[in-house]
């Protein structure tokens, strides 16, 4: 009798706790709980944006309406749609950060290449070079930058991001030829063997064989500088000088701008509107990273960024 | 044509147009940016940009009368001294824990990852302005003050903007979890039940064989941080920098001088980050195999 207790009081304890601590049911419970909880920090602003803007005055300042809005109430969004200009806007935009993006993957591959498939003096010092201008800051060469674009009368059009874009001196350029370095590296040399001795030219071999091997790459690359063109302001504002207009920028002037589009109403700007607005900044984003959320993911993972710098 | 000309041939052709871009959009303008800041920059209507030289009379006064500079470098640097480290032990916590047999692993790195997309300058700034930046708990429960009134001032108030933006220094983890768990997912499962079955606990586990070899990607997470927080539109230096640009006590040198000062700081925090944290191994190894070398060609001449 007195063994059987003991015996049902250890395999409890073997339950709870496990064998090795880690594969116990309370720990099991303690990791669901500390990843709900840190997942629900990490939604909690998207989820205060979308219950705010859909508020209206009354529910904004009733105390007893918090996160739930008491009716269905879109005129915030219709109104920020319009201080924003969304759709004229959305599509400058897409083509300060589309061109740029696909100019700056394609141009990476191409250095990439040849840093990993060629022997060439200063090869090393060069590679070096690339690695570093990871780590120099935007503001340091913007000023000059300015100054150059200025004379040359590019500031306020596409050209002042196009330009360092297609000369591989775009946004965090180092970083995509540092993937496409690494996955060159991984293409055994076998393959192009082969076909040199079939007599095929390393252009040939570059976009024949290369650059289809690379589509995972491509779009790793793609993607993270679509993005990181997208949510950049400090340069680019400069640069397109208000002259070219993105949702980004828009959202850093929108109270003067809903001050301009309803003159008088001046005070009725209130966080609904301005929560909508910042929404509409990111929703075009949401959209793109809930259908293909595992490729940006994948990406790292594939960039060999996670243990291959060794 | 041999072979050898050929590889440096095709070599150059294809890294050339970054050589051209790197001179004209990133060496020329490195080396103009040192003139300007070593210069008083005038901007006049018909000759264009009209640099005067003056020394290093723009450091020293941006070092001794400007307070507003001063003021936001020890900001910033307060701030990376408890991010830096607040996200990476946050994103390796994150990681590991979804290293575990769970399920909906996916789901949550995929929330985990989420603000990577979406974060910019103006966003940010809106959720803060609105108060979304921060778990309402700790406003609710009044830490902030408490925070004030029991610590000094310097400890503070970097304490305090963290707490208030800890949503926001949660959001600047996704990548660095991302990287920690491909990390932890390339380790071989054998080490750790030859550690389970030598009766190794999980916390000596972690301290002497999942630590160590996450060292590379926390170096590498290390300088993503560092350089991310300090590029960041928001950044307030940054933005003073701007301001200087066009501002009548300013000018063109004058902020170019502050973006050296930035630039060297920032690159010394790296270098102590990286010292902080790169393996050891490497310095050993290297002593080692002196060692043995020498032991090596002591045995030669014995022979």
């Amino acid at each position: 009798m007195q063994l059987n207790i003991q015996k049902t009081k250890n395999s409890f304890k073997k339950k709870l706790l496990g064998l090795q601590l880690k594969d116990g049911l309370l720990f099991k419970t303690l990791i669901y709980a500390l990843l709900i909880g840190i997942g629900f920090v990490y939604v909690y602003p998207i989820l205060y944006m979308v219950s705010i803007s859909l508020q209206d005055l009354s529910d904004l300042l009733s105390p007893s309406v918090l996160y739930i809005p008491s009716k269905l109430y879109l005129e915030n969004i219709w109104t920020s749609f319009q201080v924003l200009k969304y759709l004229e806007t959305l599509l400058s935009s897409l083509s300060v950060t589309l061109i740029p993006a696909l100019l700056q993957t394609m141009v990476a591959s191409l250095i990439g290449y040849g840093f990993a498939k060629f022997e060439f003096p200063l090869k090393r010092l060069i590679f070096g070079i690339v690695i570093l201008t990871y780590i120099i800051p935007p503001q340091l060469i913007m000023i000059p930058r300015f100054v150059l674009f200025n004379d040359l009368n590019l500031i306020g059009s596409i050209w002042a991001i196009i330009l360092p874009a297609s000369l591989g001196q775009g946004l965090y350029s180092a970083v995509f030829i540092l993937i496409f370095y690494q996955f060159y590296k991984m293409i055994p040399k076998a393959l192009e063997e082969a076909a040199q001795i079939d007599g095929a030219s390393p252009l040939y071999i570059y976009f024949k064989i290369a650059i289809p091997l690379s589509i995972p790459s491509f779009i790793t690359s793609f993607l993270f500088s679509f993005v990181w063109y997208w949510n950049e302001t400090y340069t680019s504002s400069l640069m397109l000088n208000n002259v070219v207009e993105t949702l980004q920028l828009r959202l850093l002037t929108f109270v003067s701008s809903y001050q301009d589009l309803f003159p008088g109403d001046a005070a009725l700007i209130n966080e609904g509107i301005r929560m909508a607005a910042t929404l509409l900044i990111i929703l075009p984003m949401l959209i793109v990273y809930l259908f293909i959320q595992k490729l940006f993911i994948q990406g790292i993972d594939q960039s060999g960024l996670a243990g291959g710098e060794q | 044509m041999n072979h050898k000309k050929r590889q440096i041939l095709y070599g150059y052709g294809f890294i050339g147009i970054w050589l051209i871009g790197f001179i004209l959009l990133t060496l020329i303008p490195l080396i103009r940016s040192i003139i300007f800041s070593l210069s008083d920059v005038s901007i006049t209507g018909n000759e264009g940009i009209v640099t005067y030289p003056v020394g290093f009379d723009n450091f020293i006064n941006i070092l001794t009368t400007d307070v507003t500079f001063i003021d936001n470098i020890l900001m910033f640097l307060s701030e990376m001294i408890l991010y830096v480290p607040v996200i990476l032990i946050l994103s390796m916590m994150i990681a590991i824990m979804l290293n575990q047999k769970i399920k909906f692993r996916a789901l949550f790195r995929g929330i985990f990852f989420l603000p990577v997309i979406i974060v910019s300058g103006p966003v940010i700034n809106e959720l803060l302005n609105q108060g979304a930046g921060s778990v309402p708990l700790i406003e609710q429960y009044g830490m902030l003050e408490t925070i004030g009134e029991i610590l000094p001032s310097f400890l503070a108030q970097p304490l305090q903007s963290l707490l208030s933006e800890m949503i926001m220094v949660l959001w600047f983890s996704g990548v660095q979890i991302v990287l920690f768990l491909a990390g932890l997912q390339k380790m071989s499962a054998e080490v750790y039940e030859a550690a389970q079955i030598d009766g190794a606990s999980p916390w000596e586990t972690f301290w002497k064989i999942t630590l160590p070899s996450l060292r590379n990607i926390m170096v590498v997470a290390a300088i993503y941080t560092v350089v991310m927080l300090s590029t960041f539109s928001n950044n307030e230096v940054l933005g003073l920098i701007r301001q200087m640009m066009f501002a009548s006590n300013g000018g063109y040198g004058y902020a170019s001088a502050m973006s050296w000062l930035y630039f060297i700081l920032i690159g010394i925090l790296l270098m102590i980050v990286v010292l902080i944290i790169a393996p050891k191994e490497n310095v050993k190894r290297i002593k080692g195999g002196k060692k043995h070398a020498t032991q090596h060609s002591k045995n030669k001449k014995l022979l």
